[in-house]
């Protein structure tokens, strides 16, 4: 975790807007580590394949689009009032992070209300071995649904926004 | 130990302060983009840490394991990553329609091209 957070230290020093973009991605791709640490498999995979791989496709896509104008290297040098703002910010959720349960307690309140059932009865109730997997489908299906209708907007946004006046390159913007 | 006991939350908050920080300071609006998902990725930390539990295994059922990690935290953040990705497809087309029309991604040079009728 430590790790994580001298990525995105250096995320806010680099000079250069490429190896920004590089670092993004390795920044997803320790998250996804991070999240096999935590046991949640399925969020690493989804993680590792669509926050490593493709978010760093499309910030590529769109530096090469944008072109050689923006290898910036603007003054990185810390901003007060920005600074004070999130310390502030930073300082008043920690102190509220007191009143969290501790990590990993087994008795904490998001352990006991739904989560249980579905532990308990997913496998007689839809008979898949993976509880993510019967949740996301199942349980919480209309989630999912919502989920496609958010991408179809995108997808459509995106076509609406670039495809007036170049009819070519972005097929992969929209596939996600 | 006592006192460790919410570290990943500190984590957490930590990442979420550096991603705000980059959207509220950098004029870039690529930068701005990465400060959001910087401060996205927080947020899925937070509920992953949440469903974290002691001694725990990963939500599949199998013979023999007695406890298993929260599996609803992980449904909500699978669908909030694709759901990231989309909005973070359609902010980088807004910025390259952006430079488009005024030839830079830069929020003050912008600013300025506004005033100026």
């Amino acid at each position: 975790m430590t790790l994580l957070v001298a990525t995105a230290i250096a995320l806010v020093k680099l000079p250069g807007l490429f190896s920004a973009v590089m670092l993004t991605g390795i920044y997803s791709l320790l998250s996804a580590a991070l999240f096999v640490l935590l046991d949640a498999v399925d969020v690493a995979f989804t993680e590792a394949a669509v926050g490593a791989g493709i978010t760093t496709v499309l910030m590529l896509g769109t530096l090469s689009l944008l072109g050689v104008s923006t290898s910036d290297h603007e003054p990185i040098q810390m901003q007060p009032i920005p600074l004070i703002v999130v310390v502030i910010t930073g300082a008043a959720l920690i102190f509220a992070t007191q009143d969290m349960p501790a990590f990993g307690d087994p008795d904490a309140p998001a352990h006991r209300h739904v989560a249980p059932r579905y532990l308990n009865e997913s496998a007689t109730e839809v008979g898949l071995p993976n509880v993510v997997t019967s949740v996301l489908a199942s349980y919480r299906g209309y989630d999912t649904l919502g989920e496609v209708a958010v991408i179809f907007t995108a997808g459509v946004g995106v076509m609406l926004l670039l495809g007036r006046r170049r009819r070519a390159p972005r097929g992969d913007q929209d596939e996600k | 130990m006592n006192w460790l006991i919410h570290y990943n939350y500190w984590i957490v908050i930590v990442l979420m302060m550096i991603g705000l920080y980059l959207v509220i300071a950098r004029a870039n609006l690529v930068r701005k983009v990465i400060g959001l998902n910087i401060f996205q990725t927080s947020v899925f930390i937070l509920f992953i840490s949440i469903g974290a539990s002691r001694g725990a295994s990963a939500p599949i059922l199998a013979e023999g394991i007695q406890s298993y990690a929260n599996p609803l935290p992980h449904v909500l953040i699978l669908t909030a990553i694709v759901v990231g990705v989309a909005t973070t497809a359609l902010a980088l087309a807004l910025i390259v329609r952006i430079h488009e029309e005024y030839g830079s991604i830069d929020d003050s040079s912008i600013h300025d091209q506004d005033d100026e009728p």
